[in-house]
């Protein structure tokens, strides 16, 4: 219609020119996209339904996968590209961070909401239940003995990880071996807790008294002459076996960064608290313990969050059986064994809720940080 | 490293105990797969000190467990095919956030970085029963897809904070250069700080690939146990619960299981990754 108003003017053609090229641009813009999208959905389809050899299909998913994503970034870079200069300037942003903001908003934020939603409905999410879950999760016996038992992770598990990585990165800096010492003690933390609880099985194994004990406690016990125990049962005890998993895994973490904390305490601070006559006990106490007292939290924290999710070694060891029921092990039977959507979620949040002072503390910490820009 | 030579062999010994102690469960479990199934059950794995030659020495744990019944070979295959993709994705997502979050102006900037700051540590059991019905609804549960997504979700956060810190420390400088030759943001992005930044990269590289490569709760929930898709440490949880007391399995499996995490943890990464979780 524009066109046709102007239709006697001069400058027609280089007009129609612009109007043909904005059009043949936003037409680009629509149809490279979706050619794009369509290419990807038809991988994706391929990859659902197909029935060719796993390894092949294990490639190419791993190809479309990590190329889908790298395309997508590419496109709606040319996309914005395409756009007039004070447009680009606003929308690039957002192609940059978008992706981020949209995967952890549909991944944790909006989850977060829905899950407290859940918690007040019942198993099928269809009726307001009000806080019946949240009293479910207060008076059941098992789940309070899973709260006495994340207590006991908690507590245990964190103090021992943190006190023995302490421990090996004070004594590993005083010995010939130092690099070989630490790598030993960090290699745990490599290996899965489905993994470490094999490699543990092993050394609680328990066989009948009078035949070979193959596990490593319980032959130890019978050189001691006692009576070979079913160690995965012992009620209550059972609990510190499992946190020793997590102790052996944890401690090398503690340690790297202990020990990475300890050597950056200044020698002349060391060496003037020694002049002043104060022993190694007293130097330790008031010059190294404050000097790496914020990695020591930083540790803390991060293995505490751990104890309060752990679900791993549990599920592994014992399933939750024998008294060693934790809160995830409960959330994940709760919801995905007996799918009551409504109790699941309720033990989630109070997973959220038990972690919520680390949360509150990163973000003031975060706020205490200069140059945020 | 004063102190008398009393106090000095004390602290050895010390270390030596711990080194110990933290060895000795793997250790035996490795000699353990290598023996044969009837003596790994009739004596102890420490028995093969005393007598070497009689310890019935084998691998066929291994040959056994690769075999298609276990479905520890599937499971090895499903676990790359799940990793790779989940490491590689949350990298460029974040690396690509971490970019606009450092160099870009925008209006909300500060409020969605303090929400990512937030959702650090929200525990991902938070997350399961909504994004499992979403995937319900949308048809993917089961699939690759669901897996790498959720895996790009739940370790994102960390990877953008921890990206964003290093990032935002390149000088500036090399920045103002290049946008004065002309440079786009994506141009600068891919040939400037993308290599730039492959020291953090690589770290997040290797912490995101051991928490998935190890990770049983996702996998559950999302994927399924069944032993097409089976990951390997959902496999090797179903051996336990099926054959407890296979040890010629178990002990194979479990090793298996670690030989990638257990190779790509060189000697002293470990530090590295510690100075880098350190921030």
């Amino acid at each position: 219609m524009v066109a046709n108003s102007d239709a006697r003017e001069p400058h027609r053609p280089a007009f129609v020119s612009l109007i043909v090229t904005s059009v043949a641009r936003t037409a680009a813009s629509v149809f490279v996209p979706l050619i794009a999208f369509a290419g990807l959905w038809q991988g994706f389809l391929f990859l659902r339904d197909t029935d060719a050899p796993r390894p092949i299909v294990a490639g190419i998913a791993i190809v479309w996968g990590v190329g889908g994503v790298a395309l997508l970034y590419v496109v709606a870079n040319w996309v914005v590209e395409r756009f007039p200069r004070q447009w680009r300037d606003r929308v690039l942003p957002f192609v940059f961070v978008g992706p981020a903001v949209v995967i952890l908003f549909a991944y944790l934020l909006i989850p977060t909401i829905l899950t407290l939603v859940l918690s007040f409905q019942d198993g099928a999410s269809k009726n307001f239940v009000g806080a019946e879950n949240y009293i479910f999760a207060v008076t059941n016996p098992s789940m309070i003995e899973a709260i006495r038992n994340n207590v006991l992770w908690l507590a245990v598990g964190t103090g021992g990880s943190v006190s023995l990585g302490l421990l090996m990165a004070i004594l590993a800096d005083r010995v010939p071996f130092e690099r070989l010492a630490k790598v030993l003690i960090f290699l745990p933390m490599a290996i899965s807790f489905v993994g470490a609880g094999v490699i543990w099985r092993f050394v609680y194994a328990y066989r009948p008294a009078g035949e070979e004990q193959i596990g490593l406690i319980n032959a130890i016990l019978g050189a001691l002459g006692i009576a070979p125990q079913g160690l995965l049962q012992l009620q209550f005890w059972n609990n510190f076996l499992l946190i020793a998993i997590l102790i052996w895994a944890q401690t090398g973490f503690a340690m790297v960064i202990l020990s990475a904390a300890l050597k950056g305490v200044p020698a002349e601070l060391l060496e003037a608290a020694r002049i002043d006559g104060a022993s190694e006990v007293k130097v330790f106490q008031k010059v190294v313990i404050p000097s790496i007292r914020g990695s020591i939290i930083t540790v803390s924290t991060t293995i505490a969050i751990l104890t309060l999710k752990i679900y791993d070694i549990v599920t592994t060891m014992t399933n939750g059986n024998f008294g060693t029921e934790v809160i995830a092990t409960l959330q994940f039977k709760q919801s995905f064994t007996f799918f009551d959507y409504g109790k699941g979620a309720a033990l989630a949040i109070i997973l959220l809720v038990a972690v919520m002072p680390v949360i509150w503390y990163n973000l003031r910490r975060f706020r205490g940080q200069e140059g945020f820009r | 490293m004063k102190g008398s030579l009393a106090s000095r062999l004390l602290i050895i010994l010390a270390v030596l105990i711990l080194v110990a102690i933290w060895t000795i469960p793997t250790l035996g479990l490795l000699i353990t797969s290598f023996r044969e199934r009837d003596v790994m059950t009739t004596s102890g794995w420490w028995s093969v000190f005393a007598d070497p030659a009689g310890a019935g020495w084998t691998t066929a744990n291994y040959a056994t467990v690769l075999n298609e019944q276990t479905g520890i070979a599937i499971a090895f295959i499903n676990s790359l095919t799940v990793t790779i993709p989940a490491v590689v994705i949350p990298i460029l997502v974040a690396a690509f956030a971490a970019y606009g979050f450092a160099w870009m102006r925008f209006s909300g900037r500060k409020v969605l970085f303090a929400i990512i700051i937030m959702l650090l540590v929200v525990p991902i059991q938070i997350a399961l029963i909504p994004v499992l019905k979403g995937y319900l609804a949308l048809d993917l549960n089961g699939t690759y897809l669901a897996m790498w997504l959720a895996h790009t979700g739940f370790g994102l956060a960390l990877a953008t904070y921890l990206l964003h810190n290093y990032i935002s420390e390149l000088p500036r400088d090399i920045l103002e250069s290049a946008f004065i030759d002309g440079a786009s943001h994506f141009t600068t992005f891919t040939r400037l700080i993308l290599p730039l930044s492959v020291p953090a990269l690589a770290s997040f590289a290797i912490f995101q690939f051991l928490w998935v490569w190890n990770d049983l709760l996702v996998a559950q929930t999302f994927l399924g146990t069944q032993k097409e898709v089976a990951v390997i440490t959902s496999a090797l949880l179903n051996l336990i619960g099926t054959r407890a007391e296979a040890w010629h399995l178990l002990t194979a499996g479990a090793f298996v299981s670690m030989v990638l995490p257990l190779a790509g943890r060189a000697p002293g990464s470990g530090e590295a990754e510690g100075r880098f979780i350190e921030g």
